[in-house]
């Protein structure tokens, strides 16, 4: 089953989503980037209701990028966040609500800080040090709460979603397999290979 | 389990001598599981006034959101701040106005009324989901302790509590309220408004 986790660290946010692309009990796909970059230091991981998840995603993602082109300067982390937020509450009292969880890192260029928030799909926005979404965040966030740094440097804050996978891997009946794990941060995103 | 204690959280709100004190956990949930324990509840809308907002946390944010825009333009359409009872009623019927497709939250407000000899009264309100207003002039409680927080205000509460010995009512009622709730707790954060300044401390509560 989906399976997402998210942690920050001195100056990066790091996101892990798992890849793959199920349908009932049959795995259709196993190579599914579920992290989209949103604006170049904005990343948004999503999972939830198949066809809902893409949609909103390419929606935020197309608006994102509107924003950049008509102000020439990208929406902060912050900024950007409440307006995904806001989107999802406003879809949950629609006729056709999207069924979508996220979770959205982003690195502030103004003040060169991590910010890392945890969405649902009712539209409730936390902002938290680490987050996962999915039955992995049973496993996970325990781990977490144990072993996460704030100040941490990259490797360790690696060191500790190793942790959180392994656990997942170790313990879930229906663990994923694969992840894809990105980190932003001042230069930037990028992926990374675990 | 009801729609409103899917989040979690207790506010509580309570009257002094020329002060009031709100006060809330800092839980936030997803059913049993605790997602964030930095969830403020508590929103200043004026420099005498803090709004508190139980129940679904999505609601939480968009109407705090909502109160910010409707008080800003009240401000700017009045050339005056607005008074706590003129706010109360602003969430009264702004919350009716969804009758038939509620938010999911109880508001529980505090702030210091102007007397017409320009003194100010304790003023502290609140209502349930769809607007139906409760005044007090003790306290009131709200969220999924709610039940405990009556029983403890209920033994603690003594009139005109000067703003120390408020805090310290409170902040007992609170810690002690949640402690024994599943869905609340994590942390604490207490608001006393008096009418020279407002004193914010954030308490350590149980973590378990």
């Amino acid at each position: 089953m989906e399976c997402s986790f998210a942690l920050t660290g001195k100056d990066y946010v790091i996101i892990a989503a798992d890849t793959t692309a199920a349908r009932s009990i049959v795995k259709m796909k196993v190579d599914e980037d579920k992290i989209k970059t949103l604006s170049p230091h904005l990343l948004m991981a999503y999972s939830g209701e198949s066809g809902d998840t893409i949609q909103f995603a390419e929606f935020i993602e197309r608006n994102i990028r509107l924003y950049h082109i008509r102000n020439l300067y990208p929406l902060r982390p912050q900024s950007a966040a409440s307006w995904i937020r806001r989107s999802l509450a406003e879809s949950l009292r629609s006729r056709s609500p999207y069924t979508v969880n996220l979770l959205i890192g982003g690195f502030d260029t103004a003040d060169e800080s991590p910010h890392l928030y945890w969405v649902d799909y009712l539209g409730t926005m936390a902002s938290v040090p680490f987050a996962a979404h999915g039955y992995g965040s049973y496993f996970a966030l325990g781990l977490l709460d144990r072993y996460h740094n704030p100040d941490g440097s990259l490797e360790e804050g690696l060191d500790v979603l190793r942790r959180a996978i392994n656990e997942t891997a170790q313990r879930l009946v229906v663990a994923p397999g694969n992840y894809i794990v990105k980190v932003v941060d001042k230069d930037g995103t990028r992926e990374i290979k675990l | 389990m009801s729609i409103m204690d899917h989040n979690g959280g207790s506010v509580v709100a309570m009257a002094g001598k020329d002060c009031v004190a709100i006060a809330s956990d800092l839980r936030l949930g997803a059913g049993a599981m605790t997602v964030a324990m930095n969830f403020e509840k508590i929103f200043p809308v004026t420099d005498r006034i803090y709004l508190g907002l139980t129940g679904l946390a999505t609601d939480i944010t968009t109407l705090r959101d909502r109160f910010r825009y409707l008080v800003n333009m009240f401000t700017i359409k009045e050339s005056r701040s607005i008074e706590p009872s003129t706010f109360a009623h602003l969430v009264s019927s702004t919350l009716y106005s969804r009758r038939f497709g509620p938010y999911f939250t109880e508001p529980v407000l505090a702030g210091l009324e102007r007397t017409p000899s320009g003194g100010f009264k304790p003023y502290i309100a609140g209502a349930d989901l769809i607007g139906c207003l409760n005044f007090a002039e003790d306290f009131i409680v709200a969220g999924t302790a709610s039940d405990k927080l009556f029983g403890v205000a209920e033994g603690l509460w003594e009139p005109d509590l000067g703003p120390e010995d408020l805090f310290e009512t409170i902040s007992q009622t609170l810690l002690n309220s949640v402690d024994r709730d599943a869905y609340s707790g994590w942390g604490a954060i207490v608001y006393i408004i008096t009418p020279e300044k407002v004193i914010t401390r954030t308490l350590k509560g149980r973590m378990d």
